[in-house]
């Protein structure tokens, strides 16, 4: 050893180890969690040690029923108000409403995954790491009972979605994005056919996943810098009284907002989504667009109101825009889209600068009418790509706009259903899009951010041509030779169309049902 | 708190980086130069690294699954032992969350057995 190195002083306060105090653990509010990540574990389990052909039997049911277990113990502790596991858990309204929704739809896109009338073997592939379009690819695809790790990667993914939306601190924050980011990146690389743009999907969310990341922890690096704490409440206390530079605060806010926004979709960090969006098996897509969203949103409404509200002067301008340029440039480019899910990608990024605005808000009429809007949309966006599902041919889905042409004459009570969501997407009143969007924008001008809600109506009318471009497609449009049949639904994907139609409707006609539970919720504590 | 503690650390930094410099430039121009074969050899650990796939640079992902449980297993480690340190002031909290940390481990582990993933052909 140097004797240099041994001039250097030793830490000045080295805690004695007699003052190790136990963390308390208010294991009933962390219920929820650990009930997803248990199930998951014995969905590996079950992966372990049974054969091929009754696994898929089991893992549905198993899922299904932790994710119901779980849902309902969020619903026996609502009303609860605690911060708990040392400092490192959140659960107020907020956070059990988050929860609460990423369970509910996550439920309804578990229906989705476990779809296995569609296609032989369900819509995943069997191994993935068979070179794609090889002889044992194609065998695969014809034969092979698909892979039914997916629902054990769902549950981590959605148990991590649910510390997102409830970590206390950035530390814990960045474990869960990780824990239910990674997941995802895998179930991206799954989808039965068109292996090679599934493949690619996986790697570019990966890769943008990555960066992203690094620019979160780097955030969190800075903000530690300026605060000397991860958690909430002192990020808070530092914001209003810290004698730090200021510099560190708004590089970290910065670097934390851009790992955010990347999750929530937002422009300019929104390239990967629609690439994302289509080579993903399309019940993840439904997955990514229901419940991502609603933690990626989660995590954003948390940090900007919780721990940064006091300096909102300083990031309201930036997100504000970052805000315009996504409904512009989502409902823009979606209209030169000639793929349902890349219109459909492009779209839940326009849906994302909506979201923003409640975000911007920075009021609690902000926070109530964002916590609606995603499980309005939720519900919505998850039926739309139940219907992607069911159009196709023997090649798997149909996804050109070119060959949805007069698919209303084929199927009418399909495009009928699929007319209705886009008319939901499209604002339309009696549509739980309206009700989110006219919440959304009322909080707007509420919040003083008039030009937002401007913004945001002028790219509504933008984004309504798209979606009226698709029904004036199905209906106005003679059936060519390639349009295709429409494949009878199976029971779950009918109750998964079920379930987001009625949704629709219901949050549009009587939206009394869920707005005093968002409004009753949206108070975040420290 | 002063930052001129930190002097000496950067001192030994610049004098470490000054010495390796120093020694690596004027090897080749005052040693001999006599050919050994048993200089080219790995020095003192290590095996000799087997040849590479024809085609170049491809390992079979075989290595990359050993890799992997190596790196979880390691960072169990990692975690074992500031509690074993700390063991008696734990107690049963601490006993009953590491087993829970390490069933959850062997999960994966029990996933990769039955699996096959550690048959290596």
């Amino acid at each position: 050893m140097s004797p240099v190195l041994a001039l250097v002083p030793l830490a000045e306060e080295s805690v004695p180890a007699e003052t190790f105090q136990l963390p308390q653990i208010d294991y009933a509010a962390l219920a929820p969690m650990l009930i997803l990540f248990g199930v998951a574990c014995v969905g590996i389990l079950v992966e372990a040690a049974f054969r091929r052909f009754p696994r898929a039997r089991i893992q549905l049911p198993l899922a299904l029923l932790g994710a119901l277990a779980a849902l309902v113990v969020v619903i026996m502790t609502a009303g609860k108000r605690t911060i708990t596991a040392g400092g490192a858990i959140t659960i107020d309204g907020p956070a059990l409403f988050l929860q609460g929704s990423i369970l509910v739809l996550g439920i309804v896109a578990l229906l989705l995954i476990g779809e296995r009338t569609l296609e032989r073997g369900g819509a995943f592939v069997a191994q993935a790491a068979v070179t794609a379009n090889t002889e044992a690819d194609r065998s695969q695809a014809a034969t092979s009972e698909g892979a039914s790790e997916v629902f054990p990667l769902s549950m981590f993914a959605l148990g991590g979605m649910m510390l997102f939306s409830t970590a206390n601190d950035l530390l814990t924050m960045f474990v869960a994005l990780e824990v239910f980011s990674l997941p995802l990146y895998l179930l991206c690389a799954l989808a039965r056919r068109r292996r090679l743009l599934s493949q690619e999907a996986a790697l570019k969310y990966f890769l943008l996943g990555s960066f992203a990341s690094a620019f979160f922890l780097f955030g969190v690096a800075m903000i530690y810098g300026f605060a000397g704490r991860v958690d909430f409440s002192g990020i808070d206390q530092a914001v209003v009284g810290s004698a730090a530079s200021p510099l560190l605060l708004y590089i970290g806010l910065a670097l934390l907002v851009i790992g955010l926004l990347f999750k929530a979709a937002a422009v300019p960090f929104h390239v990967w989504t629609p690439d994302v969006y289509q080579g993903a098996p399309t019940p993840i897509t439904a997955l990514m667009a229901a419940c991502t969203k609603v933690a990626a949103f989660g995590g954003l409404l948390r940090v900007l109101y919780v721990a940064f509200g006091r300096s909102q002067w300083d990031f309201q301008p930036v997100i504000g825009t970052v805000a315009v340029l996504t409904m512009i440039v989502g409902a823009v480019l979606a209209v030169t889209q000639t793929d349902i899910k890349r219109l459909l990608a492009y779209s839940s990024i326009a849906n994302a600068g909506y979201l923003l605005i409640g975000v911007v808000a920075l009021n609690k009429e902000g926070l109530s009418s964002s916590l609606f809007y995603l499980v309005a949309y939720g519900f919505t966006v998850l039926a739309a790509f139940g219907v992607v599902t069911l159009v196709r041919d023997a090649d798997g889905e149909a996804t050109h706009l070119s060959r949805w042409a007069g698919l209303g004459r084929r199927s009418p009570l399909l495009a009928g259903v699929f007319t209705f969501i886009l008319l939901a997407f499209a604002g339309i009143p009696l549509t739980s899009g309206f009700t989110a969007k006219f919440g959304v924008f009322a909080a707007g001008v509420e919040g003083g951010q008039t030009w937002l809600v401007i913004a945001g109506v002028v790219s509504s009318a933008i984004l309504a041509f798209p979606y009226l471009r698709v029904v004036v497609l199905m209906w106005l449009s003679e059936p060519s030779e390639s349009t295709p049949a429409v494949s009878i639904p199976g029971a779950l994907t009918s109750a998964a169309l079920m379930i987001g139609t009625v949704a629709t409707l219901v949050l549009g006609v009587v939206p009394t049902v869920l707005l005093p539970i968002a409004t009753r919720a949206a108070e975040f504590i420290r | 708190m002063s930052l001129s503690a930190y002097i000496p650390i950067v001192g030994l930094l610049a004098l470490g980086a000054a010495f390796a410099l120093f020694s690596v430039s004027i090897a080749p121009i005052v040693g001999p130069r006599r050919y050994n074969r048993a200089k080219l050899d790995a020095y003192e650990c290590g095996i000799e690294p087997s040849p590479q796939p024809v085609g170049g640079g491809r390992f079979p992902v075989k290595f990359y699954l050993t890799a992997m449980l190596f790196i979880v297993f390691d960072i169990e480690i990692i975690f074992l032992y500031p509690w074993a340190v700390s063991f008696n002031k734990l107690a049963l909290f601490g006993f009953v969350e590491m087993v829970l940390f390490i069933a959850t481990v062997f999960v994966a582990y029990a996933y990769v057995w039955r699996r096959g993933g550690l048959d290596w052909d």
